[in-house]
């Protein structure tokens, strides 16, 4: 019902997409491969209680694979039928994302043995050995990036999959299943005395969350058309895990409003010039001030503590 | 039937209750909540502001790394743009109109460049745009600019993909193949055959140059002997140094940015390497003697032109900047000034601002007296135009030689 609800959002924000102005599309599309970006995070660092500080390296594994798909298809696609181009855009955003979800799974296992601090180092180091293996392949660009990606990207694909990862991430957290996630972040050790999988909890939390990362980046890609290693360094990651504690951590709709907010905001201050950043920080530090829990941290923990009927 | 409609009905509104205000259901409420507060954003951030679009005034747009890691790029060509619209607008304007300057900040950003580019077109319908210095920023920005089919003419983007996205995208400095092959020329002429190359691999312009350099210098005579490289921010080169000094090379190719060459010119004398060092207009800036000191002497680096040139128009624009702003300008702030004046000189040429007729006018540019040169725009709408040595001498940059294309 939800998802149905979401796609068909998708569809009207396409339909009037050729009334809005560029600038207008271009915040659209941004605020939704943000909210997949955070969401994606939220499963991992909010959920699980894993920190990672990778997703940039999850993203531009994603951006680069699908780039490099449509790239090598590009003068076949460029004579085909829109309908052929559009699949072939799926299909790469997808290929991309599993190449990401290979990546989480990767960093996933040594995360078994690693908590807090650690995991986080670890993340932050992975993410950077992507960025800096694609900067060194020559194949890839180098420093000098891939540029002419085909712009594919619209508000239907953005906001559609940006639909599935909010329907996916919520619906996996509330399921039985994934009541496992919430128990590793609440207590690693009591979970595991219960008999709850911890290993397969976090290794599926990071393979899930770096899929998603890896469809926002082949979005991300197909929107600018052109990316370079220096686009998907630590401060892009550090970005998304703004977004997910401004949001609150461990709440979806929370961490969704944030990504939006955020990019709102950015370009609302546009208007302060050089104490745009200022202002930006300003507003961050009185927010967490007022509300350390994030935007919407607290109305989850208060549905848990209600007295079920 | 009436009867059986009623019961259905207050069997819905049963339902209905029941999932409103059954716990369960809250967070549907919230999602709810959350999608109205997100369109309700949306739609003032994204409502269409009707720019009425003033007839007695001509839009100039100009993006650039005002805040970020390359700020002192951005901020100089700025300053340049801003002389070069000020001149005009204190001299009446242009066709009849006066100047109105858009300036937005990309923050050196990755992604930026492109949003800010939207914008300025979607709101300030500018006639043309300005930028940037970075091309990884002009490769976001030209598929844009190309699109809506508004000129976009970059002061200081060397690599060649900038102006290949399409036939609305100029430059005003020479390319990095060209760069490359007039620090190689220049080793050769003077009898230098054995190159050593120590690239910074993190930016785009230093693998280029690199590049373009090594084709030239094998392709006529000279060997390269050793290849290393660094990355921005690295503080540290002895490594590469020492590993370079064993190969004996003659001269030393330094493919980066003037915060690391500094850096590499004292470490390289502490290791008693005693050959020069060559670098492209990247190492133009203050800074460069600032961090190297004596170490940066009898090093040579190209550029887009040089402060001590002779000739009237570089004099002219050296005066008039430095009394504007109270500093001599670099290579970035002229190129910025050139790309300007060139734009303008183009309205005037066609008589109007309409899109097609203005890219026309700028692609016929032909001797175009700038202050980096004259420049004449060739079929891939690059500039054609001659690039300066320098050497650093007494923490001055010395001109040395003009290398004509």
């Amino acid at each position: 019902m939800a998802l149905a609800a979401g796609l068909a959002a998708s569809v009207a924000l396409y339909a009037i997409a050729p009334q809005l102005d560029d600038y207008a599309v271009n915040i659209l599309v941004l605020a939704g491969i943000n909210i997949i970006l955070a969401v994606s995070l939220n499963l991992v660092n909010g959920h699980t209680g894993q920190f990672s500080l990778g997703h940039a390296g999850f993203m531009a594994a994603g951006a680069y694979t699908s780039s490099i798909i449509t790239l090598s298809l590009a003068p076949t696609l460029a004579s085909a039928p829109p309908w052929q181009a559009q699949t072939a855009f799926f299909g790469a955003l997808l290929a991309g994302g599993l190449l990401a979800a290979l990546c989480g799974f990767l960093v996933g296992v040594p995360s078994l043995r690693l908590r807090g601090d650690y995991l986080a180092i670890v993340t932050l180091g992975f993410g950077e050995i992507i960025r800096v293996v694609i900067q060194n392949t020559d194949a890839l660009g180098g420093a000098r990036g891939l540029e002419g990606i085909p712009p594919y990207t619209n508000l239907i694909w953005t906001f559609g999959i940006a639909t599935v990862a909010i329907y996916v991430v919520a619906s996996l957290v509330n399921s039985t299943y994934g009541r496992g996630f919430i128990a590793v972040r609440d207590d690693e050790i009591a979970a595991e005395a219960m008999g709850i999988n911890t290993t397969k909890y976090k290794v599926a939390a990071f393979v899930i969350g770096a899929f998603f990362a890896g469809l926002a980046g082949g979005l991300y890609a197909h929107f600018i058309s052109y990316i370079a290693p220096e686009g998907f360094n630590f401060l892009k990651s550090v970005d998304v895990v703004v977004m997910v504690i401004l949001g609150g951590m461990g709440s979806t709709p929370g961490v969704a409003a944030a990504a939006v907010l955020l990019t709102l905001l950015n370009e609302l201050l546009r208007d302060f010039e050089q104490y745009r950043m200022l202002v930006f920080a300003l507003l961050l530090i009185v927010l967490m001030i007022l509300r350390p829990q994030g935007l919407l941290g607290n109305f989850q923990r208060r549905k848990r503590k209600a007295p079920q009927p | 039937m009436g009867l059986a409609s009623l019961g259905t009905i207050s069997q819905f509104g049963e339902l209905m209750k029941k999932h409103i205000f059954s716990l369960g259901h809250f967070r549907h409420l919230r999602w709810a909540a959350f999608a109205v507060v997100a369109y309700g954003f949306l739609f003032v951030g994204c409502k269409k502001k009707d720019s009425a679009g003033n007839p007695e005034e001509i839009v100039i747009g100009e993006f650039a790394a005002l805040t970020g890691a390359t700020a002192s790029f951005g901020q100089s060509a700025h300053r340049g743009v801003r002389m070069a619209i000020d001149e005009a607008n204190v001299g009446g304007g242009v066709l009849g109109k006066k100047l109105r300057l858009v300036t937005e900040d990309d923050q050196s950003k990755a992604g930026e460049a492109a949003t800010v580019v939207r914008r300025m077109i979607s709101r300030e319908k500018p006639v043309a745009i300005i930028g940037e210095v970075a091309s990884s920023r002009s490769l976001e920005a030209a598929p844009i600019c190309q699109q809506n089919k508004i000129p976009m003419i970059s002061p200081a983007s060397t690599n060649p993909k900038v102006t290949e996205t399409g036939d609305y995208i100029f430059r005003v400095c020479f390319i990095d193949p060209f760069q490359g092959a007039v620090l190689a020329k220049f080793m050769l002429q003077r009898g230098l055959t054995k190159a050593a190359i120590l690239t910074d691999v993190k930016q785009d312009y230093a693998v280029g140059l690199a590049d373009f350099f090594k084709d030239y210098f094998t392709k006529n005579g000279g060997t390269i002997v050793s290849e290393q490289s660094y990355s921005s921010g690295d503080k540290d080169f002895k490594a590469q140094l020492t590993s370079i000094r064993g190969t004996n090379p003659e001269a030393i190719l330094v493919a980066g940015y003037y915060n690391e060459a500094g850096l590499i010119a004292s470490q390289a004398r502490e290791l008693e390497i005693k050959v020069p060092l060559l670098g492209g207009d990247g190492w133009d800036s203050p800074s460069l003697v600032e961090v190297a000191g004596e170490a940066m002497e009898g090093n040579f680096f190209s550029n887009h032109f040089s402060a001590e040139d002779k000739s009237p128009a570089v004099q002219d624009f050296l005066a008039k900047y430095k009394a504007k702003y109270i500093e001599t300008p670099d290579a970035m702030a002229a190129l910025a000034y050139d790309a300007t004046m060139l734009l303008l000189d183009a309205i005037k040429r066609a008589g109007t601002t309409e899109s097609s007729a203005l890219r026309d006018a700028i692609a016929s540019t032909k001797g175009f007296a700038a202050v980096t040169g004259t420049i004449t725009l060739d079929a891939n709408r690059n500039a054609t135009k001659s690039a300066v040595i320098l050497q650093i001498q007494d923490g001055k940059f010395r001109f040395v030689e003009t290398v004509a294309p």
